[in-house]
């Protein structure tokens, strides 16, 4: 499937910063499941974005802006062809061994009772495991915007039982890792097939390490496995290692945030 | 429990390089050593030198106790241990060096993969990175204990930012004032050039691309932090910047101080706050102590930070209990110093071990530090014992146990008497692109409590003056040195 995705970012600024500063982690790499033929990002303020990698291999870009903006506007289009790999993630970038992705993180730290949900659930072994616990928090969380915001930790989310694709992501990673299994977050879009095209944040899911398998990944908020639905841009231990945007800026107070993602379907080109 | 007694030896016979201190104690009376303990503190309290004390309401910057009596070791017992020190600091470099690179060590077997991947002080961050000229720990300080008057025992190595150096300074500065007539009788290695080679071995790590004579800064975390004075102490000494965060900013990759005369670039930051606090881009978002984008010009080569960040992964417990097996793959040579031994709860035996022999065992958190989050066996109720218990089986791998240590005591000035107190040493040792090197001493903490066995300053211990001193000092002149003392008594 070829997948067109705008996603813009603004933010605007009562008292303007003296000076801001990112870290974008807006570009998707591509793998056996995806293939990126057109990518490119618009910052609207007097910068120069400078492309790197992160620890991970994602590809960042970072960027000053030097002077007082009272808005900055951040927009990011591409065209990725997507195929179903039934979730299995191969050849992609991969600079560590699954081992490190068992580690515990603030957001990921796992309480008692995300341990025994992990615990149980992958008791029953790893693949049917993974789907159990995905099916498990599916049922159990309820899909809810409101309480819960980019800091809540996976405990914090459970408890509640409400959240957002990036809590149920999270939850499921403590739980895999508390039960054994490497796990590790995704950022990245999602095109909907129910004809909704225009979201209020891009997506996330999980991965978790199956031997003989690799990298699976898992979306829980969806309860399925990555399919040609899923744009995958970046990856790490938890969200933070993953954001699409991480910034500072100096001074300034009233700062005000919109974002737009537009995902569809993009129809072949036709010359004219 | 017996022990080593420093000043008496094990048979009670005084070791010579005390001779005259122990001379000096037995002709001074008590009332005149508690004037000077008055007096002692009275310039600390002038210096205005404070420790901050965690979880404790009232009172948080108090002085540490500090102890007259100086601790003596020989020069032939120096050299020996600075032999030993620099081995291990060298090898805590190679592995640093090699975890981030080549990976070698786990790939020999030497070290398991997953106690290092899964530590929360590996930084996926520095992985494939070099720093200049390979110095990761360019300031170590290598916790010493002794047992005998043979070996010399690491407790623990600290890696990251390590603190206590101000007082091994002051304390000399105290004792010199105070105490002359001691001083002329022995010759003590000095550590006052301490600030000195610091500042040499700073400037020499500069990144390739700094212009001119490297510029040097010292970042804190700010007057809340436990360590400030030091971290003022030791930019007045060295003659650098102090700066917190918000004084710096990075612009394409390079770091810049705020002055009153403009943006100044830094070469070198020696920061004294933990790698997590760095750069809120990349570390913990919600740290007002660090630089954001302070990573990105580390990583792209345009500022040293000292120490490198990651470096936490050398002084970690679990790692520590390696280090034998490390310093082997990596000089070829037989340790020096001695490791404790040391239980590893990870392993199932180990962990079974030392649950059944709580009482008798220290045991720690693999990340913890300051001495909290421990339990000295010996020393605690059963209800401690059976509470600890509770945490190790619910996550032994966060646990490493030891055997208590009979460690070796030194004379004290306690309340209105001399007794021994149980010791131990933190020399502090320098890595520069010329080098490595031991400021001859270090700071000795002293459990200033009859028997106790933690010397952390967080739990109450004191310091001391640490001398190295020629190994039969004053040979000659006994007599004369004796009348001196009376009369200084008698004064």
């Amino acid at each position: 499937m070829r997948i067109a995705v705008r996603h813009e970012t603004h933010y605007t600024y009562a008292t303007p910063p003296k000076s801001i500063i990112q870290l974008l982690r807006l570009t998707p790499r591509s793998h056996e499941g995806q293939h990126v033929i057109s990518w490119r990002i618009d910052c609207d303020a007097d910068c120069r974005l400078k492309a790197g990698e992160d620890a991970f291999g994602n590809i960042t870009h970072t960027f000053t802006v030097a002077q007082r903006v009272s808005s900055l506007s951040l927009v990011v289009e591409g065209h990725v062809e997507t195929f179903d790999t039934a979730g299995v993630v191969r050849y992609a970038v991969e600079r560590f061994s699954p081992l490190l992705y068992l580690r515990e993180t603030a957001l990921t730290e796992a309480d008692a009772g995300i341990e025994d949900l992990g615990r149980t659930c992958l008791a029953r072994g790893p693949l049917d495991g993974l789907h159990e616990l995905m099916g498990r928090i599916h049922a159990r969380m309820q899909f809810d915007t409101d309480p819960t915001h980019a800091a809540t930790s996976a405990k914090d989310a459970w408890s509640l039982g409400r959240g957002v694709c990036q809590d149920y992501a999270q939850i499921f990673i403590a739980a895999a890792r508390a039960g054994g299994t490497p796990a590790r977050y995704i950022s990245g879009h999602f095109f909907r097939d129910d004809g909704v095209v225009d979201q209020e944040a891009g997506h996330a899911w999980a991965e978790a390490y199956i031997p003989d398998l690799g990298w699976v990944g898992f979306d829980p908020a969806n309860c399925m496995c990555p399919c040609e639905s899923h744009v995958r841009i970046a990856f790490g231990l938890d969200y933070l290692d993953a954001a699409p945007v991480r910034g500072a800026q100096n001074a300034g107070v009233g700062e005000s945030l919109r974002v737009n993602v537009a995902v569809s379907q993009a129809r072949a080109q036709r010359q004219n | 429990m017996t022990h080593f007694d420093e000043m008496k030896g094990s048979e009670g016979v005084v070791r010579s390089c005390y001779r005259l201190v122990e001379d000096w104690l037995a002709h001074t009376p008590p009332t005149l050593l508690e004037a000077r303990r008055a007096q002692a503190e009275l310039m600390f309290r002038r210096i205005g030198i404070t420790f901050a004390v965690y979880g404790e309401q009232e009172a948080t910057e108090r002085l540490i106790p500090f102890d007259i009596i100086p601790r003596i070791l020989s020069q032939s017992e120096w050299v020996k241990l600075e032999a030993g020190l620099k081995q291990r600091v060298k090898t805590l470099n190679m592995f640093i060096a090699d975890i981030y690179g080549a990976q070698e060590a786990i790939r020999a077997g030497v070290i398991p993969e997953d106690i290092v991947l899964r530590n929360a002080c590996y930084r996926p961050e520095m992985a494939g990175h070099r720093v200049p000229h390979d110095v990761w720990v360019q300031i170590a300080g290598i916790d010493i204990v002794r047992v005998d008057d043979q070996d010399f025992y690491v407790l623990e190595d600290n890696a990251r930012t390590p603190s206590g150096v101000s007082y091994m300074l002051e304390n000399r500065e105290v004792m010199m004032r105070l105490m002359p007539e001691l001083f002329a009788r022995h010759r003590v290695a000095p550590v006052e050039n301490y600030t000195d080679e610091l500042l040499t071995c700073l400037k020499s790590v500069a990144p390739a691309s700094a212009r001119g004579e490297p510029n040097v800064v010292l970042l804190t975390p700010g007057q809340y932090n436990s360590a400030y004075y030091e971290h003022s102490f030791l930019a007045d000494r060295l003659g650098v910047e102090l700066v917190e965060g918000n004084d710096l900013f990075v612009r394409e990759d390079v770091v810049y101080m705020r002055t009153t005369r403009g943006p100044q670039r830094v070469d070198v930051i020696y920061r004294r706050i933990d790698d997590e606090f760095l750069d809120p881009l990349v570390f913990r978002p919600d740290s007002a102590l660090g630089v954001a984008g302070l990573m990105g010009a580390y990583l792209a080569g345009n500022v040293t930070l000292a120490n490198a960040v990651g470096t936490g992964i050398a002084d970690d417990k679990a790692i520590y209990t390696y280090m034998p097996e490390i310093i082997r793959f990596f000089t070829g040579e037989e340790p020096i110093l001695k490791n404790v031994p040391t239980w590893r709860c990870r392993e199932e035996d180990a962990a079974k071990y030392v649950l059944d022999h709580l009482g008798e065992l220290v045991v720690k958190e693999v990340n913890g530090s300051g001495g909290y989050g421990m339990l000295v066996g010996p020393h605690s109720t059963k209800e401690q014992i059976a509470a600890f218990a509770e945490k190790v089986k619910a996550d032994p791998a966060n646990y490493i146990a030891q055997p208590t240590l009979s460690l070796s005591t030194c004379p004290a000035f306690a309340g209105d008497s001399i007794g021994a107190r149980h010791v131990d040493l933190r020399p502090f040792v320098l890595t520069g692109a010329n080098g490595v090197r031991a400021v001859p001493g270090g700071l000795t903490r002293v459990a200033m409590k009859e028997g106790s066995l933690v010397v952390n300053s967080s739990q109450g211990g004191g310091t001391k003056d640490t001398w190295i001193i020629e190994d039969t000092p004053g040979a000659g002149q006994r007599q004369q040195q004796s009348q001196s003392f009376q009369s200084q008594g008698g004064s």
